[in-house]
């Protein structure tokens, strides 16, 4: 889905960063990055989780101050520097941005999110401003193509139309540079493709886009220019259309993409039986007359947007919650109280959606947070008095078995990365040689590396230890690698289990999104 | 506020990062004391000397420092209660109403109840104080677990019901005949004192059970399975859940301990101090006892100490008023301000343990 | 008298609202804090400064609206600790709040004790009068002929709020701010000047509640005669559901439960023992949480800190 932009080689630039340094303690998150954007392009900031994308934008919009460097914006024919540190200075300056986690008030209706901060806030009153709003606001709908009910709370509203607000607020702004922060993330393949085409119409009109993303695919298909972050340098620059995939994800990597495995096995014995299970959600889509079966020896993996009913779905399998209604059995007994204990002893490793808030105590070491599931065990504690020493012994040895980076076993949790924190999950829950793996988004925010990792460790409990294992992700070419079977969960409904060999990415896609019969 | 509450085990942290620590807390109580300089100032009271005389009060005798003692055993027992139930994040700013429950059943169970000898009547009295307070905080606790009512509203209110609760029994079935009118209670019987430990001051067993209980509490809290559990739920409940340690079950251990701490300040002060109960046997313990735990930093040990520092201040600033004609509120002023600069404090060692990284 | 009668009284009705007016500025001062983000446990101390500066001020001869404006300022500087504490160095709004309660009410008890250092009883002011010239209005005349200017300026205020928050642009922000930092901050609005005015103006407020106490309903300063409200208007915001409105209504409520207490005590009170009756308002305001806990629905933002610049 290419398509000729607006923006040329001779269009002007609008936009210029120079030298941009940002710094977090020890940790350089840009390192003198140099950026220029021109009037009607959309350009790609490529790089892994961590690589410095966000960080930037936010120097960009002001959200950071950053140490080195500056931020230029085209204004009457000249560029002119941008106050730093100042949102109100980047959005005066018709810089916006759309986060990934998008910054809306819930509590507030989609004209208030947008009206918010565009009158002084000493009037008493908004006059005819609001009438005067919705006008302006229907016709930036009809221009664009970006249709969303504008009187309802926003926490009433799907991901897709918070996200049409969010985009409503850069445009009622009259912005001219709009940062999407990988804006597919938590959309169908559809819903993508028709981001996409909005913002086509959009740059025919003059606006430019950063585009952040990880995703070479969405890359190809929507920008015209490519720059390329990682360990927060800036690593190359290409037009989209002299670009080759390989050299991309090298660039991104550093080093030769590491390759997913894929285990060849035969499923055995079922490990979880659900039979027309419904489980009601306090947040979310409810789980609705699920039928599905995991057999030891497999990965089944289950697609879907986010939100379709996941959270429902995790919470029964790491027993947060029980069926409303129907049967629904784990390793041969069937759930009747909320008990996560139990499951986690019973052999059920869960590895949890929000590692850092789930998964992990911050504030508490190494060795405690490997000691949270099993504080019953003998290795751990003896008639309710923990066993430090044998803690931290085990903990040490945990540590060089699988390579999670820290100071030692005493050292705290909450400074480690997002993928030796996955680590050391994994390290708990996989290393008592579970029958049920439920792994929930188990890649997400993890780079490349750290993700084929997570893979090859479910790879190697469904092969080797022969366990069963449900995996839960966004990740449509994640779930076609690593997975057996595939499952869509759609507005709380599952399809029909099929085999991931065969199946069809846009048939998937169209499930994904309830077009087609689940 | 883990920023606050966190103070993690020194095990967990940079040596560095615990002397920063302490020394953020040794200057907050120097900046508490030398702030008192401005009140002082305002009453025109000569500054030096009243310095002066703030430090022989409390310390400057035999007799002033068993006083100081005397004071800082409510303390300890109101400071571990507010410690413990803050680790877990559990909002308990009901000591004061704990304490004058225990206090309440040691009259009730002390007063003729029980006629035995000391060895089972003390016991008797002790747990019975205990019980009160870890019963009074329960009812706040299950509230919070069952059904999702702040604590921090529950537990103050519930100050004030106790408090007008124990005027009622003062007034009814636990007035003192041979009071003269005085709404007391009955003097508690020999065999139910907590003995004097410092021989012809008012220094009582009391203290010994603050210290055995700081000792206890911070082996439960860094040593045992039940103290694991409780940080953990107080850094993360979340997680805590998620790992499958109930948050409830958790909660209501820590509701309990702390309120039987607080309790057994109650006990002290009748068994060990007055003899008997009436409305004014705290003057605000319970509260104070937040300023002692957020100035150890959460750490049982710390909280003998702060309770020292803080029973210190009263002792002190109220000899020194006395003398010198100042309100006797100095000191409550003082340990506000202890607090306030503690806080301060807090965040002038987050930045420098972060810079120290 | 029959109990009926008596509730549609216009004595009862009277009381009702002299009750309901401190705890109603207490409950919408907490309200504008609240839904900003910030839980401010100082409105108790805050009540007690408020009492007593307003009282000296009017003792001191700078006349009831005097006392107004000097609660006003008491209020706001307390109002700005708390905030400066909790919104920009970003410490526990629990202890914070606790500090300023304990702060404020040993310095005004301090300042009481130093100022007037050899009274046995407090020195009596002349607070506001009621506005007997409402005598003559048919209906509501009665009612609120006993009332004082404060009392209106409570219900004043209690609209004014309810305007401001749902019809205004810093209305809007203040709701904003309450529910997502990140939001108000993405809109180019700043949240630490927002927050910390929500929370000044709700600390003044507080400390009107206060003045009230000494210089409209009493004539002078006693100790222990916050008595806890403060704490009650915490409860009473959870049960108003931050709404205005509802706050009005929860404090008459509340208002008309205690006036019908105490006239249930002088006609009962034989039976019970006067404790009983004075623990009624602490037990229902515990009970009125009760009763709301399930669907309170918290600002999003309450107790969350905001940092800048920071990850």
């Amino acid at each position: 889905m290419s398509f000729v932009s607006a923006g040329g080689d001779d269009a002007p630039t609008v936009l210029a960063l120079e030298g941009v340094t940002k710094r977090f303690g020890a940790l350089t998150a840009n390192d003198g990055i140099d950026l220029t954007l021109r009037r009607g392009e959309v350009l790609a900031l490529l790089g892994e989780n961590g690589a410095g994308k966000t960080t930037l934008m936010n120097v960009l919009f002001g959200k950071y101050t950053a140490e080195g460097g500056r931020v230029l914006v085209e204004r009457d024919g000249a560029l002119e520097p941008l106050e730093p540190g100042s949102p109100a200075a980047a959005l005066g300056a018709g810089i916006a941005m759309v986060h990934q986690h998008f910054t809306l008030a819930e509590n507030l209706s989609g004209l208030d999110n947008i009206l918010l901060g565009t009158r002084s806030l000493w009037k008493f009153g908004w006059g005819g401003a609001r009438r005067a709003a919705r006008t302006r606001l229907q016709g930036i709908i009809e221009a664009s193509g970006l249709a969303v009910p504008l009187d309802v709370r926003v926490d009433r509203l799907s991901v897709g139309e918070r996200q049409r607000i969010e985009i409503l607020k850069s445009l009622y702004r009259e912005a001219r540079v709009l940062v999407l922060d990988e804006p597919t993330a938590l959309l169908t393949p559809q819903d993508a493709d028709r981001l996409f085409g909005t913002l086509k119409k959009l740059t025919a009109t003059g606006l430019s886009v950063i585009l952040i993303s990880h995703k070479l695919r969405e890359v190809f298909s929507a920008t015209d220019r490519i720059v390329v972050l990682r360990h927060g340098r800036k690593v190359g620059e290409t037009a989209t259309a002299a670009a080759d995939a390989t050299s991309l994800a090298e660039m991104m990597v550093g080093s030769a993409v590491p390759k997913t495995v894929h285990s060849a096995r035969t499923p055995g014995e079922p490990v979880v039986v659900l039979d027309g299970v419904s489980v009601s959600a306090e947040h979310g889509t409810a789980l609705d007359r699920v039928d599905l079966k995991v057999h030891a020896g497999e990965i089944v993996g289950v697609a879907g947007v986010s939100g379709n009913g996941q959270g429902a779905l995790a919470a029964l399998l790491s027993g947060l919650a029980v069926p409303a209604g129907g049967t629904a059995q784990i390793l041969g007994k069937q759930v009747e109280r909320v008990d996560p204990g139990g499951l986690s002893t019973a052999g059920v490793a869960r590895i949890p959606e929000d590692r850092h808030q789930d998964g992990v105590v911050g504030t508490m070491t190494v060795a405690e947070n490997l000691a949270l599931e099993n504080l019953k065990t003998p290795s751990v504690s003896s008639r309710g008095v923990l066993r430090l020493s044998a803690m931290t012994s085990q903990a040490r040895k945990t540590i060089a078995e699988s390579d999670i980076r820290c100071q030692g076993p005493q050292s705290t949790v909450r400074l480690m990365s997002g993928g030796n924190i996955q680590k050391l999950i994994l390290a708990r829950t996989l290393g008592r040689k579970p029958r049920f793996v439920l792994a929930n988004q188990p890649t997400r925010g993890l780079d490349l590396g750290a993700a084929a990792d997570v893979a090859r460790r479910l790879d190697e409990a469904a092969t080797q230890h022969r366990a069963g294992v449900l995996l839960i992700s966004e990740d449509l070419d994640e779930l076609l690698a690593v997975a057996d079977r595939i499952v869509v969960l759609h507005e709380g409904r599952l399809s029909e289990a099929g085999p991931a060999a065969a199946a069809d990415r846009n048939a998937i896609g169209l499930m994904m999104s309830g077009q087609a019969a689940a | 506020m883990s920023e606050v509450a966190a103070a993690p085990l020194k095990r967990s942290r940079p040596a560095s990062a615990g002397a920063i620590s302490v020394g953020v807390r040794v200057l907050a109580g120097i900046a508490a004391l030398l702030l008192a300089a401005l009140p002082l100032l305002a009453t025109g009271a000569p500054i030096i000397e009243a310095y002066g005389l703030m430090v022989t009060g409390a310390l400057g005798s035999a007799f002033a420092v068993s006083e100081t003692l005397t004071r800082a055993t409510p303390l300890i027992l109101t400071g571990l209660a507010a410690a413990v139930a803050f680790r877990a994040k559990l909002w308990n700013i009901g000591a004061e109403g704990q304490l004058y429950a225990g206090a309440i059943a040691t009259v009730v169970v002390g007063t003729g109840l029980i006629e035995a000898p000391a060895f089972i009547t003390l016991p008797a009295v002790v747990l019975a104080g205990a019980a009160a307070g870890a019963f009074l905080m329960l009812i706040p606790t299950l509230l919070k677990v069952r059904l999702g009512v702040d604590e921090v509203v529950t537990t103050l209110l519930l100050n004030f019901v106790v408090l007008l609760f124990v005027q009622m029994l003062l007034d009814g079935a636990l007035k003192d005949p041979m009071g003269m009118g005085w709404p007391q209670s009955p003097p508690v019987v020999p065999a139910a004192e907590l003995p004097e430990i410092w021989p012809r001051t008012r220094l009582h067993a009391g203290l010994i059970l603050g210290i055995v209980a700081a000792l206890v509490l911070s082996f439960v809290i860094a040593r045992t399975t039940f103290g694991f559990r409780m940080r953990a739920v107080g850094e993360n409940a979340a997680a805590a859940r998620f790992a499958g340690i109930s948050v409830a079950k958790t909660m209501i251990g820590v509701g309990l301990i702390s309120g039987a701490l607080a309790g057994l300040a109650g006990v002290g002060e009748v068994a060990g101090l007055k003899g008997y109960l009436t409305s004014d046997i705290s003057p605000g313990f319970g509260y104070a006892g937040i300023v002692v735990a957020m100035l150890a930093g959460l750490s049982p040990i710390g909280s003998v100490v702060s309770a020292l520092f803080i029973a210190a201040i009263y002792v002190g600033a109220d000899s020194m008023s006395r003398a010198l004609g100042v309100s006797s509120y100095l000191a409550d002023l003082i340990v506000a301000m202890a607090l306030i600069s503690i806080l301060i404090g807090e965040v002038v060692a987050r930045r420098l343990t972060r810079g120290a990284r | 008298m029959d109990l009926l009668d008596l509730v549609f009284s216009a004595n009862f009705v009277a009381a009702t609202i002299r009750i309901a007016t401190p705890l109603l500025f207490g409950v919408l001062g907490a309200l504008l804090c609240e839904r900003a983000g910030v839980l401010n446990l100082g409105i108790e101390g805050i009540f007690v400064a408020g009492a007593f500066v307003g009282w000296m001020a009017v003792y001191a001869g700078a006349g009831p609206w005097g006392g107004v404006v000097a609660a006003l300022a008491i209020g706001a500087v307390f109002g700005a600790i708390h905030a400066g504490l909790t919104v920009w160095l970003a410490l526990s709004q629990h202890v914070s709040g606790l500090a300023i309660t304990l702060f404020a009410t040993s310095a005004a008890y301090f300042a009481y004790r130093t100022a007037l250092p050899d009274v046995s009883s407090p020195p009596r002011v002349t607070p506001f009068q009621p506005m007997e010239f409402f005598e003559t209005v048919p209906l509501v005349g009665p009612v609120l002929a006993q009332q004082t200017p404060m009392t209106l300026l409570a219900f004043l205020l209690a609209g004014l709020i309810a305007y401001a928050l749902s019809r205004t642009p810093v209305g809007l922000a203040v709701r904003a701010v309450g529910d997502s930092a990140a939001a108000v901050e993405a809109q180019g609005l700043p949240v630490r000047p927002l927050r910390t005015g929500a929370v000044v103006a709700g600390s003044m407020l507080m400390a009107l509640g206060g003045a009230f106490l000494t210089i409209s309903a009493f004539d002078a300063f006693y100790f222990g005669m916050v008595n806890g409200r403060g704490w009650i208007c915490i409860a009473l915001v959870v049960f108003a559901s931050w709404r205005p409105g509802r706050a009005v209504a929860g404090a008459l409520l509340f208002g008309a439960f205690d006036a019908f207490q105490v006239r249930l005590q002088t006609q009962a009170g034989v039976a019970l023992p006067g404790e009983v009756f004075l623990m009624l308002p602490y037990l229902l305001s515990i009970l009125a949480l009760i009763l709301v806990a399930r669907r309170a629905d918290y600002p999003r933002a309450l107790l969350k800190p905001y940092f800048r610049n920071d990850r």
